[in-house]
């Protein structure tokens, strides 16, 4: 059932008087969404609530919550125990205190009496300790949290009142395997507490069923919660950044928008600039420092940053102390800032639910239309702004399906699950099954998930006496020792980082030497500061650094004045478009009627593209072939994201290598890709020696694709998150290890050695269909294989066109995987043998 | 798996490396043994068997299949050179108990393995009271012609040391590309054993555990590339 509010508010009724002579002392209504969702929620049900940010959404999530705990009065002394009344989950551990602070004000001021507490990662364990004797009526709290309150022995007890459970910020909950894993711990919540109801609250998504879906038990058929939708407030006005600079054919650095993003920060109040990865984040900041000559205070705002850096940041934002931040995804969602009017996004925003959500940060008032420029960072990115801009204006959100769960998660579940009290395996698999993304579940998937949570799942039989759950006569299956429960407590979670060192701050003194005891920075990956020598210079935490080595645990570095730093190259920094960007991307370079929205250079790019090449039709996929230097080149133009790109580069290279071709290499970009190699493939095709259809036929994502994906480090990579969180790894935790390196070799190891012994383990399996789904882009790539069949357009040329510029500017940029480590190898012996003959 | 897969390799697809230790001489292979043809003498170290097993002992459950993968290299090794004695420096097993509570298939392996040559088991801290049931000898070290056989390099120890313990890996840097493999590292004095059991991790020549065991000017890493070794100077490594 939906209700769609736009009329006058009723039911005022509904509220208890505290709630009435509240919003009367203050001069407001309450929001018809308030209402109407209390409406719901009184009638037993579940319910989904959809509005934009600022819409008093928060409010509204806990209003029945807040009306049922009025209306019960102050809990007697020397009542019995009484549970947890409502549970509210959000994503980020500050949001939650956050609301803590935001609940307790009207609270007070209606005078109800109840208590709210957070309960994270950072809870003192006697608080803890306490809260489990007393619960609070309401607990705030994080998925990891309750994944391990539903593990304990208490959990019957504490959970057994529960009536509500909200999930704030549900959109961007469930897409990941932490929504995965809170969806089970949700089925769990329902079992122990049967009446219990579920309040989602998300901003607008492309497909709210799915959303109603994973809030309510899929046992029954069709079930799903009962939605109520704000509408959005006052639109946005969105520009795209106008410069008098050159668009610049490549890259990521928005260098020459740097000025002209500098003069909109001082025509603005307090300006957020969202950039896409955490070294774009540095680069900006940088570079926005260099042109401060009025001193503004603008401040970075990343992941890696040491966590008081950052709360010093936010505080200093929340007081209006600050006239612009440098941010990364960290500031995407929840906390309330002060007055922020501007939002500049530098770069493509890479799917339009982000970039609404983004835009959202700003004005913080339904009324107003909120401001927001974006900053293309080269010419194809003009072209994907534009496209950004318009599914913004038309609403169409671009969440990602919540998917199949996980089956690392469901191991972790199982065996919390063991841990919290013995149980069946039937009883077990149907309340799994009533989790959303498990609904699907066989059950000879179920059954293997669980002996590789009792034994490792191993063909060889050798560790049944060493057994983490075992069945007993009885039939349950119960934890054989205590040990296991401790393990997964300190295991918990889906969220698995890649090693990362601590960056301290020294000083050089004269003679050279380093002191000890300056500020730690923050925190960078291993990897990146491995591939550093002594004296490299790099941009952290907005400056610039000279690395001094490694102590340790500890990354040094001192004050550098060098000005061409090396950047952090961070992982997960590069972002695949999303389709219906692509799709934007691509009917804007087809329909010429629309370039008059385009920047002119960007326009006549395309004009001359136009007279020297050809631009492909919406439903076509253009291929280009020329020679450059002693090379020939083949580019496709597929848009379909770099992901896509790379996986199509790597079965294309080994095609065309097996079609005698000679390849030598690829590189793709979010646009396009570029093969070269030592044949004329345009001269190929023309006499047809080689056939493009078969070249781009669907059936390379079948052996190419299990060939190619079990040599690919990506999947060695997705094996050890999906080791960590299935529990096969433990996890490290501070102190317990030098470094994380023993944990990524062993990891590696271990995916060889299982391997070559038991390809088909369920593990492995796993491994297998998480890479297919996120890091390789299978699907997308599978449908855009389907979608050009028939629609290639090729176009032989003499040199390089205007579209192909950009991607010829990657190459040598981006490193070709393969045997370029073995030639390494080789080529530093023959120095050795070089230097033994001169000597 | 690159070594691994040389066990199912021909003898002359597999490159190897020559290197000298007080004046004998050596090949290292790139299965991750040190053979030396005069005396027929081949060595190996850190074999970490049943290190699955062990993790499994205490809550860990690795893949059981460690023992067999590493055994069957070591098979291809024994084929490859039939060699008269074979040293395993120590850290033969990942626990005390590996060798007792190993599954007999595996001892089974080992046995047929020694048939017919002398075998010597070094001691080291992973198994310091030596191997039970299995053929052979257990030692604390070996003194052989002009080498010492340790598992744990000796600070100060005289010319001709061959010992394991560290793992030692190396790391070459190229044009903002680095490459990390195992490596035999010597200095012609003494040399360490790249760790041989396919569970085992490695450590890197630069950290503070190898100073002071080689002059650094001669050091070589002889790194262990796909199908062969490839013999780096120290100083060369970072390019």
């Amino acid at each position: 059932m939906e209700t769609r509010i736009d009329g006058e508010p009723s039911g005022i009724d509904l509220l208890p008087g505290a709630f009435q002579r509240w919003f009367a002392a203050k001069g407001w209504q309450p929001r018809a969404h308030q209402l109407s969702l209390l409406e719901k929620a009184r009638a037993g049900k579940s319910v989904l609530l959809i509005a934009p940010t600022g819409a008093g959404k928060t409010l509204a999530g806990f209003m029945p919550s807040l009306t049922e705990l009025a209306e019960r009065g102050r809990k007697k002394p020397g009542t019995a125990f009484q549970g947890v009344h409502t549970l509210y989950i959000s994503p980020l551990k500050a949001l939650a205190v956050d609301i803590e602070r935001n609940l307790m004000k009207p609270v007070g001021e209606m005078g109800l009496s109840l208590t709210i507490e957070t309960r994270t990662g950072d809870t003192p364990q006697g608080k803890r300790q306490r809260q489990k004797l007393s619960p609070p009526d309401i607990l705030l709290t994080t998925p990891e949290q309750l994944a391990l309150l539903i593990a304990n022995g208490e959990a019957e007890r504490f959970f057994g009142d529960l009536r509500y459970v909200v999930f704030d910020e549900l959109h961007s909950l469930v897409t990941s395997k932490r929504g995965h894993l809170l969806s089970l711990g949700l089925a769990r919540l329902r079992r122990l507490a049967p009446n219990m109801q579920a309040i989602g609250l998300s901003a607008t998504v492309a497909d709210p069923l799915d959303l109603r879906k994973w809030l309510v038990s899929q046992s029954e058929s069709e079930a799903a919660a009962d939605i109520v939708v704000t509408p959005g407030g006052a639109r946005p006005l969105i520009t795209i950044l106008e410069s008098e600079d050159r668009v610049p054919w490549s890259g990521h650095s928005a260098g020459y928008a740097i000025p002209a993003v500098y003069e909109e920060i001082k025509a603005h109040k307090t300006t957020l600039i969202f950039v896409n990865t955490r070294s774009q984040a540095e680069r900006v900041f940088q570079e926005l420092w260099t042109v401060n000559d009025d001193s503004l205070p603008i401040a970075l705002h990343h992941g890696s940053l040491d966590a008081g850096q950052r709360r010093k940041v936010e505080a200093a934002m929340a007081e209006n102390k600050l006239r612009a931040v440098v941010a990364t995804s960290t500031l995407d969602l929840g906390i309330d800032w002060g007055d922020v009017d501007l939002v500049i996004h530098v770069g493509a925003p890479k799917g339009a639910s982000r970039l609404a959500q983004r835009i959202g940060r700003a004005n913080h008032r339904m009324d107003e239309p909120s401001r927001a420029i974006l900053v293309p960072a080269n010419r194809f990115e003009v072209l994907e702004c534009q496209a950004a801009l318009d599914a913004n204006y038309i609403n169409a959100q671009d969440t990602p399906p919540s998917g199949d769960g996980a089956l690392d998660v469901l191991a972790q579940h199982v065996l919390g699950m063991a841990c919290a009290e013995p149980f069946s395996g039937d009883a077990l698999y149907e309340e799994v099954r009533s989790a959303l993304p498990y609904a699907d579940l066989s059950r000879a998937t179920f059954d293997r998930v669980l002996d590789f949570a009792a034994t490792g799942g191993y063909a060889l039989k050798s560790y049944d006496r060493y057994a983490k759950i075992r069945q007993r006569a009885d039939g349950l299956w119960r934890v054989s020792n205590p040990q296991t429960a401790q393990q997964y407590r300190l295991n918990i979670g889906t969220i698995v980082e890649s090693p990362m060192l601590n960056v301290r701050m020294v000083r050089k003194n004269k003679l050279g030497s380093i002191g000890r005891g300056g500020p730690v920075l923050g925190k960078i990956e291993e990897y990146f500061l491995e591939s550093l020598s002594q004296g490299d210079t790099f941009l952290f935490s907005g400056k610039v650094l000279r690395f001094e080595g490694i102590r340790e645990n500890e990354a040094l570095a001192s004050q550098a004045f060098s000005m061409d730093p090396k950047v952090p190259a961070y992982a997960g920094g590069k972002f695949p478009l999303s389709t219906y960007l692509a799709e934007g991307v691509r009917g804007l370079l087809a329909d010429r009627s629309e370039w008059h929205r385009l920047p002119d250079q960007v326009r006549d790019w395309l004009e001359i593209q136009h007279e020297v090449s050809v631009l492909p039709r919406r439903d076509q996929m253009l291929i280009e072939t020329f020679p450059r230097g002693s090379r020939f080149f083949m580019v496709a133009y597929p848009f379909e994201g770099r992901l896509a790109h790379q996986t199509l580069g790597m079965l294309l290279t080994r095609r065309l290598d097996r079609m005698g071709a000679r390849p030598l290499g690829f590189v793709a970009t979010d646009y396009s890709l570029g093969i070269w190699g030592l044949d004329d493939m345009g001269g190929l095709i023309a006499k047809r020696k080689l056939d493009l259809q078969g070249l781009f036929d669907e059936d390379m994502l079948g052996d190419d694709l299990e060939a190619w994906l079990d040599e690919s480090y990506l999947l060695k990579r997705t094996f050890r998150n999906c080791a960590v969180i299935a529990g096969l790894i433990e996890r490290r935790h501070p102190g317990q290890e030098k470094t994380g390196r023993q944990v990524t070799v062993s990891a590696d190891l271990i995916y060889d050695v299982l391997r070559s012994h038991e390809p088909d383990h369920i593990l492995l399996q796993a491994t297998r269909q998480e890479a297919a789904a996120g890091l390789l882009d299978i699907q997308r790539l599978g449908a855009m294989l389907t979608r050009i069949r028939g629609h290639i357009l090729h176009r032989p040329l003499d040199r390089v066109s205007p579209l192909a510029v950009p991607i010829l500017l990657e190459i040598g940029k981006e490193s070709v995987a393969g045997n370029a480590s073995e030639s390494l190898l080789a080529e530093a012996a023959e120095d050795l043998i070089r230097d033994a003959m001169q000597g | 798996m690159a070594r691994l897969a040389l066990a199912g390799m021909g003898d002359e697809e597999i490159g190897a490396s020559v290197t000298t230790v007080a004046g004998v001489e050596f090949v290292c292979d790139p299965m991750g043994a040190l053979y030396c043809e005069a005396d027929g003498l081949l060595v190996v170290s850190d074999l970490h068997l049943e290190k699955g097993a062990a993790f499994a002992r205490r809550g860990q459950l690795l893949p059981p299949y460690d023992t067999h993968a590493t055994l069957k290299i070591l098979a291809r090794v024994m084929d490859r050179y039939r060699p008269k004695l074979v040293v395993s420096l120590g850290d033969n097993f990942h626990d005390r108990v590996g060798s007792s509570l190993m599954p007999a298939d595996c001892r089974t392996l080992i046995v047929e393995m020694a048939r017919g040559r002398d075998w010597i088991w070094i001691t080291g801290n992973h198994d310091p009271d030596g191997v039970s049931g299995l053929p052979g000898t257990v030692a604390e070290s070996m003194a052989f012609s002009a080498l010492t056989f340790r598992h744990e390099p000796a600070k100060g120890a005289e010319k001709g040391e061959i010992a394991g313990h560290l793992h030692p890996a190396a790391t070459l840097r190229r044009r903002e590309k680095s490459v990390r493999r195992p490596c035999f590292a010597t200095d012609g004095d003494r040399l360490i054993m790249p760790s041989f059991g396919v569970m085992t991790g490695g450590l890197d020549l630069a950290h503070v555990a190898f100073r002071g065991l080689f002059d650094q000017t001669r050091l070589i890493a002889h790194m262990i590339g796909k199908d062969r070794v490839y013999p780096v100077s120290y100083r060369g490594l970072k390019g």
